[in-house]
């Protein structure tokens, strides 16, 4: 059924479909209507759950944890400080491979205090173990809900699934909403091999020493590993279910593109138009943007980005004297890759602040009018 | 109080083996001994970090018989509602989750998590187990070492001169429907406890008295003569608390002078003179504005 929902309501109708058994969150802006549109879900019994309203972050990742370590499907939300303070538990909850599903609404991190769009909330946990998938709409929104219970219960990884706080979190748009037998068919019910369970009792998370220790972190890296075709599978089967699929990257004009823009979420819809309009007077741009940043797809994006000449990297976060994360990342991955395009570092959009058309157009022609990067990442709308 | 009904033998039939990591007459494993008899095999656990969570096991080897759950030191209070909720929703009401953590993550660390649970009223049994320091990571003073203790971080020459955090008033306060102190010298009056705990629906609060030889400096052999010290100097009344407002005296003290107690100890070797009056001063002082409460 097609309905007009904002990006969080997107997602809270997803979680809703998904029949998450326990849900426990803290409100923070602008994650906050998830949490109301939930609570009021399962108060008024259209969802058979409980919901638990915990007094911090922490306290919302160790409930869903111990939760989903007794064997329950489980979800929360958060945001910024909020995904922050949760740090000690997202490693906790991928270490003890737990399957949960966490939205993050992206907002800056201050201080100065900021509620607005940025991507340093959940790129500064991007070492916490958790697969992170960035989407670009409300549609997107819920069906990546759906599809992170699919992959987090096979692979034994918690998912975190992204949303631009305000850009896409209280934008509404038309969400095609899948009926409950469809999401059922796709999804079975959570049946995990352990659980806390007084008929099969297991001690959970106790001490490894140095011998050991290596081999649940080696074990925990090869389900990351296997995650990447996991996830296009899932994707694959998920289109044939619902008409729909993502990828790991969303590429567009990309067949024929010298200069290519990679950034990830909403920016990319800005960005859009603007390649359109380039190729209208025949130059030859094309848009990559990252959907899964973990586990990143490395080899993919080498294959992808192995015609164009340059590529310019739109980073919504920095990372205080390295740059960029996603261009660091890119620049990782392309090391390895047998054709290397020159990779542009641009810093946009931190802390809410617009990005327009103009400012992706300066890029494009930036990277144009130069033959290679300048050193230092240009960060885009400083006042002098 | 009745006579010694829980026998040790019976005790040895318990749901923590022997080869657990506690030192030699550590007070918490006879605790944990004492509450798993109690609950039975159906019970489920969060173990928070400090030295349960130290001591239960290294991997691939457990010494818990029933599912144990070990999570981040502030989280106990969190990691029980949610084992709770997960129970519940599959429709299971008759498994027992219980909470087990330190003075460190129930005083301290973990006491955000705690208040949040016992404020929602949660299904569970928490159970602190306080040998009034952090002794995991090598004595360090604590909201629960008590005025004039030595520690790592309290030497001689700068002892400890708050006073102990009062937890079972803190959690009171929470008006849950059960808090209740707890001895391992009275193990009779300690089983019972846990075994009304259990009954009850709601937030439960067990305070057990947790004495330890490493970090207290006394012989390993006279945990249990301490623990009973505590109860009988009044330093640790035995007592349950209703709905934040029904007192239940369990056991009425001897009295015996806090000298006892403390000199034993070589935590308290660095009082100065008229230290230990003070202390008795303090201890009755205690003991009057508690049993105007009864």
């Amino acid at each position: 059924m097609k309905k007009l929902l904002t990006g969080n309501s997107a997602v809270s109708l997803g979680v809703m479909l998904c029949r998450a058994e326990v849900i426990s969150a803290y409100p923070i802006t602008p994650q906050t209507t998830i949490v109301e549109e939930l609570s009021e879900i399962v108060a008024d019994g259209r969802l058979k759950a409980r919901f638990i309203r915990v007094e911090s972050e922490h306290s919302a990742m160790a409930c869903v944890a111990a939760a989903s370590a007794s064997g329950a499907r489980v979800f929360t939300a958060t945001s910024s400080h909020g995904l922050a303070y949760m740090h000690e538990m997202l490693h906790w909850t991928s270490g003890s491979r737990l399957p949960v599903v966490m939205v993050n609404a992206n907002r800056a991190i201050g201080s100065p205090w900021n509620i607005w769009c940025d991507h340093s909330d959940s790129l500064s946990q991007r070492d916490t173990g958790w697969v992170q998938l960035y989407c670009q709409s409300a549609q997107e929104a819920l069906d990546t809900v759906i599809m992170a219970y699919q992959i987090a219960e096979k692979v034994l990884l918690p998912v975190m699934v992204m949303e631009d706080g305000f850009f896409l979190s209280h934008t509404s748009d038309v969400v095609d909403v899948p009926d409950q037998k469809e999401v059922d068919a796709f999804l079975p019910p959570f049946k995990p091999r352990f659980k806390l369970s007084p008929q099969d009792p297991h001690t959970y998370n106790i001490m490894a020493d140095p011998s050991m220790f290596i081999n649940f972190k080696h074990d925990a890296q090869q389900s990351m590993e296997q995650a990447k075709k996991v996830i296009a599978r899932v994707d694959r089967e998920f289109k044939a279910h619902f008409g729909r699929s993502y990828g790991t990257m969303g590429n567009v004009r990309m067949s024929d593109a010298d200069i290519v823009l990679l950034t990830m979420g909403t920016a990319a819809s800005t960005a859009l138009e603007v390649v359109d309009a380039f190729r209208k007077q025949g130059k030859k741009v094309g848009l990559c943007r990252l959907r899964m940043f973990r586990p990143f797809p490395a080899e993919e994006i080498g294959k992808i980005l192995s015609k164009a000449k340059k590529v310019a990297v739109l980073d919504r976060d920095n990372s205080l004297g390295a740059g960029g994360i996603v261009a660091q990342e890119l620049k990782a991955a392309l090391y390895r890759a047998a054709k290397k395009p020159r990779v542009f570092e641009f810093i946009a959009g931190l802390g809410g602040k617009d990005i327009t058309p103009e400012d992706i157009g300066e890029i494009f022609d930036y990277a144009m009018s130069h033959p290679g990067p300048n050193g230092a990442p240009v960060w885009m709308g400083v006042k002098k | 109080m009745n006579g010694m009904e829980t026998k040790a033998k019976e005790l040895l039939n318990e749901a923590l083996h022997s080869g657990h990591g506690a030192c030699p007459g550590c007070a918490m494993p006879i605790i944990l001994r004492t509450l798993l008899h109690a609950l039975g095999e159906k019970t489920i656990a969060a173990i928070t970090a400090g030295c349960f969570g130290t001591i239960s096991g290294s991997f691939p080897a457990s010494p818990i018989k029933i599912p144990a759950y070990n999570t981040p030191f502030p989280s106990a209070g969190a990691a029980g509602s949610g084992i709770r909720a997960a129970l519940d929703v599959k429709g299971d009401t008759e498994t027992t989750v219980v909470a087990i953590a330190g003075d460190g993550g129930t005083f301290d660390i973990g006491i955000q998590a705690i208040s949040g649970a016992a404020e929602r009223n949660d299904d569970y049994i928490f159970i602190c187990y306080d040998n009034e320091a952090y002794m995991n990571t090598g004595i360090q003073r604590s909201s629960a070492t008590p005025w004039g203790a030595w520690t790592t971080t309290t030497p001689p020459s700068e002892l400890k001169v708050q006073p102990k955090k009062d937890i079972v008033q803190i959690m009171a306060a929470h008006h849950i429907p059960y808090v209740a102190t707890a001895s391992i010298a009275y193990p009779d009056d300690f089983v019972r406890k846990i075994k009304k705990a259990q009954k009850i629906k709601g937030f439960k609060f067990i305070y057990a008295f947790s004495p330890c030889p490493v970090g207290w400096r006394f012989p390993s052999e006279i945990t249990i003569r301490l623990a009973r010290l505590a109860v009988q100097s009044k330093i640790f009344p035995l007592y349950e608390v209703e709905n934040g407002e029904r007192y239940t005296l369990n056991v009425q003290p001897e009295g015996v002078p806090v000298s006892e107690y403390l000199k034993p100890q070589g935590r308290f070797n660095f009082l100065r003179e008229g230290d230990m009056e003070r202390i008795q001063e303090n201890v009755d002082r205690e003991w009057e504005r508690l049993m105007r409460r009864f």
